[in-house]
């Protein structure tokens, strides 16, 4: 452990930790000392159109297309999606599915490139000056630039840029806190580009209209700490490094707004209530870029490490490597790992196959060998508590698990179940091993099985409750114009019999409107019979 | 319903474990069982022995008869740490018998009963002890002074003891502290004629008094204690509050009436006290999980201990006390939960508050 530096012990909030939380080995110097290296374009690449939260994007090339550099092939659909552009210039050689770089391996619709190595740029963005760019255009930028949330999260940035129409924002957060073990990109990337990032920072916070700014790292990068503490402002606007405590999930946007802030994001709401937007370190270069050179996200940074791994390295990839390429560049496998992880250890994805490609939201690969994952035997509960120590929320998982277990999914709503948020301490700290974040991802999926299927329903009900209200009116106004047209034909008959009487002629008055008349008042209570079923 | 075991995270665990936790207790009531040992002699290891390694038979026993996997339960130690406690709170020359009716009470009606590791609503030690106390009353009560191993019986002598109930050996029997007192008050003595007649702090501290076979010396035992808490196996919240509340309602009755009421450290260094505070009251599987329902429990017994031994019938009143609480925890899990994120107590999201000036306030 580092000492904090004398300015952060003179900030009370350096003391408002987490509740809960759990303190896993960090196993960080693994990779933290290789500087980012920038891979070579790779063999293919397969770039899947989600990368994202949201909708997916529409492909804009197809087959035996060539395409440029940071050419646009995916466009986002709907408001909350985000576009996907050619990582290098190529020949596309499918539009189909492929696997995703998920646990599932569920084929997603995907891009295959085959670059041609020249590495062409096209047309890059036009450039913009974020000094007298109005919000909007920066926006505007960052959404065509397909900037998604680079810590994992991948919610598109453009989306959480323009909060500012609805919430009053005064502080922007630059989460650097990189609180999963092995995970050494965001930490490389603020001591190799303190200055870029300061940049993409005060273009945020232009957008976003803050008024100062706050740099959250954990103590144990102190390296990455003087790297930002170099600057005290970002585009003008005041800025500040705020060491905070290294312990697992720091990172969680409303954790970390506690710790820096000391208030607490109601349950159900955004951090944006409370004025304050959580931005990842990695996403301010990636706007930085966006805006000043007009380059889309193409690449990223992502830790390879784990003992599994020959080299450990922090590689700046295209989006769309295949993992197996990534893995290959760093020396290859030492062993055959244990796990192969996409993320941290704590949240990441186990995949099956290495052939999977690299997505914006990666942040590491991780090849785990069996001494550094824990064993599989489970024993009983002893309710020993740990669980309910390390949850940062304040749940009891041990009571959530024997509820889930025991079908009684209300009961587990009951007590928390939805606040949960997967960040994996009740499992880290469980002694006895009991998979329970893994029973609630189970649950939190049926739940929300179930509550796609009750939506059906009700939509289906509503649908139907909709067509019958259209038709009873249709009925009534039937039924009006009816009574109407029978009140004009008795008023014509009147009118004709009193005609008849002042003519005083014998002859009998018309008989095709009488009779036509109860024909169509029965077939109309058959219909109305017909919707009232 | 059972939930598939998910591909999911997290892919690092903790190095705690049931079995390591369980080892760490071990080596926590290490000195002051050694220690006990050595004071009473050859008839206390043999009872040591055959009350842990009939604790292990009979857990072996039972998940053989459940049909549980046995290797990986009788290896996690618990059932052997269940037996030591058991033994721990046995009088040093009771006979075999009584060793291995406690740990059969014990592993058998208070833990598998209720369907084995985890699932026990009572604290098996105190059920046993406490269900000997009432039956076997003069066997329970039955106290030796420690004359150390070398001065004691030998071997022979002790086997006799132990296994075939001889009365051989001339032993002087004498009376615990808190028996020695709770008769004296009855007989009308006033606490400061008592006192002269108590072994002094520091052969209480050391465990030098006549007593159950690993409760007499408070220091050692406050000593394995503190390591529980420094290892984190255990949180200072029971401990703490059992000591206190004991401490604090001696401190008041014999505030108010020196001459009938035992002053505090007396409490504090008498009969299981600090046995049950950091060792017997902190059993996970019977205590409350949150911090504030661990308050609660921990304060109730310490009051209930008091009272007991106070106006009770028995000098004595952990076994009870702390049975009594066990009881109580689901009642208290159910109340006393900790608060979620982002609610208030009851569960209710936490007031939205827009900043209210144009830009937002500063904070
Ligand atoms: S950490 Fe594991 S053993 Fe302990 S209470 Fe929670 S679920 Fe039970
Ligand atoms: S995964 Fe959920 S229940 Fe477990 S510690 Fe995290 S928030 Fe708490």
């Amino acid at each position: 452990m580092t000492l904090p530096s004398i300015a952060s012990l003179l900030r009370p909030s350096q003391y408002f930790t987490v509740r809960g939380g759990v303190h896993p080995e960090t196993r960080k110097n693994l990779s933290s000392e290789s500087a980012i290296e920038d891979m070579p374009i790779p063999s293919l690449l397969r770039i899947p159109l989600q990368q994202h939260i949201g909708a997916e994007a529409e492909p804009m090339v197809k087959r035996d297309d060539h395409v440029l550099k940071g050419q646009l092939i995916g466009k986002a659909r709907g408001p909350v999606s985000a576009n996907i552009h050619a990582p290098t210039s190529g020949r596309v050689i499918a539009v189909g599915h492929f696997a995703a770089p998920h646990p599932s391996a569920l084929p997603v619709p995907t891009i295959t490139i085959r670059p041609d190595g020249e590495d062409t740029w096209g047309p890059r963005l036009p450039r913009l000056r974020p000094e007298n760019a109005t919000p909007e255009e920066i926006a505007a930028q960052v959404a065509e630039a397909g900037i998604v949330g680079m810590g994992g999260a991948t919610f598109p940035a453009a989306v959480k840029l323009n909060l500012r129409a609805r919430y009053d924002l005064h502080t922007l957060v630059i989460n650097g806190a990189e609180c999963e073990p092995y995970l050494t990109c965001d930490d490389r990337l603020m001591r190799e580009r303190a200055e870029d990032i300061y940049d993409g920072i005060g273009i945020m916070a232009r957008a976003l209209g803050v008024r100062q700014i706050v740099v959250a790292i954990e103590s144990n990068k102190p390296q990455a700490i003087a790297a930002m503490q170099q600057f005290d402002r970002a585009l003008g606007i005041p800025s500040r490094v705020q060491v905070v405590p290294t312990q697992y999930p720091m990172g969680s946007e409303k954790h970390l707004v506690k710790t820096i802030t000391g208030r607490e994001t109601p349950a159900r709401a955004l951090t944006a209530d409370l004025g304050v937007v959580v931005h990842n370190a990695g996403t301010a270069h990636a706007v930085h870029l966006a805006v000043r050179y007009g380059e889309p996200l193409i690449s990223r940074v992502v830790t390879v490490s784990g003992r599994g791994v020959k080299r450990p390295a922090n590689v700046r990839v295209l989006i769309g490597t295949p993992v197996a390429e990534v893995l290959e560049h760093c020396g290859g496998l030492v062993e055959d790992p244990d796990r192969l992880l996409l993320g941290g250890p704590m949240m990441g994805q186990p995949i099956q196959n290495r052939r999977v490609p690299v997505v914006k939201g990666t942040s590491g690969i991780l090849a785990l060998t069996a001494a550094e994952t824990p064993d599989r035997d489970t024993m009983p509960c002893i309710r020993c508590g740990r669980c309910a120590q390390g949850c940062p929320v304040g749940l009891t998982p041990f009571e959530l698990n024997a509820r889930i277990q025991s079908g009684d999914l209300e009961g587990a709503v009951k007590i928390g179940l939805l606040d949960c948020l997967t960040c994996g301490c009740c499992s880290f700290a469980c002694p006895s091993n009991i998979p329970l974040v893994q029973t609630i991802h189970y649950a939190k999926g049926k739940l929300a099985e179930e509550e796609g299927r009750r939506h059906q329903q009700e939509e289906a009900k509503r649908l139907a409750a909709a067509r019958k209200a259209r038709e009873e009116a249709a009925a009534e106004a039937k039924r009006q114009m009816m009574a109407k047209r029978k009140a004009e034909m008795a008023a014509k008959k009147k009118r004709e019999a009193e005609a008849a009487a002042r003519a005083a002629s014998a002859e009998t008055p018309p008989d095709q409107a009488p009779t036509s008349q109860p024909q169509t008042a029965q077939a109309e209570s058959t219909r109305d019979g017909g919707a009232t079923q | 319903m059972t939930a598939p075991m998910l591909a999911s995270g997290p892919h690092t665990h903790t190095r705690f474990t049931v079995s390591r936790t369980m080892l760490t207790v071990s080596v926590a009531l290490a000195p002051a069982t050694l220690f006990g040992l050595y004071q009473f002699g050859w008839p206390a290891i043999f009872l040591f022995l055959v009350t842990v390694i009939s604790a292990w038979v009979f857990e072996v026993a039972c998940l053989w008869i459940a049909g549980k996997p046995i290797g990986p339960f009788a290896r996690d130690g618990s059932a052997i740490l269940t037996g030591w406690l058991v033994a721990m709170t046995l009088p040093p020359y009771a006979p075999w018998w009584v060793g291995m009716l406690g740990a059969g009470i014990a592993i058998i009606i208070a833990k598998h009963m209720f369907g084995g590791l985890g699932q026990n609503l009572f604290n098996p030690a105190m059920v046993a002890r406490a269900m000997l106390l009432v039956a076997l009353p003069v066997h329970m009560t039955t106290w030796v002074p420690p004359v150390g191993i070398l001065d004691g019986p030998d071997i022979w002598q002790a086997l006799a003891i132990t296994f075939a109930g001889s009365q051989e050996y001339d032993v002087v029997s004498s009376a615990s502290t808190l028996s020695h007192m709770k008769s004296q008050l009855g007989a009308g003595a006033t606490m400061s004629e008592i006192m002269p007649g108590l072994a002094d702090l520091e052969a209480r501290m050391i465990g030098l008094v006549p007593g159950s076979l690993g409760e007499t010396s408070t220091g050692l035992l406050l000593l394995g204690g503190l390591l529980l808490v420094g290892m984190r196996i255990i949180t200072p919240v029971i401990p703490l509050a059992v000591l206190g509340t004991i401490a604090g309602l001696a401190a008041l009755t014999s505030f108010v009436a020196p001459d009938r009421y035992a002053p505090p450290i007396l409490h504090l260094t008498a009969g299981s006290t600090m046995l049950c505070a950091f060792f017997i009251a902190t059993d996970y599987v019977t205590s409350p999980v949150t911090a504030a329902g661990k308050l609660i429990y921990g304060v109730a017994i310490g009051a209930l201990v008091f009272v007991i031994r106070t106006w009770g019938a028995f000098p004595e009143g952990v076994a009870f006390a702390v049975l009594l609480m066990n009881a109580c925890t689901p009642l208290i899990e159910t109340y006393v939960r900790p608060r979620v994120f982002g609610r208030t107590r009851t569960g209710k999201p936490l007031p939205v508050k827009k900043s209210k000036s144009p830009r937002g306030e500063k904070k």
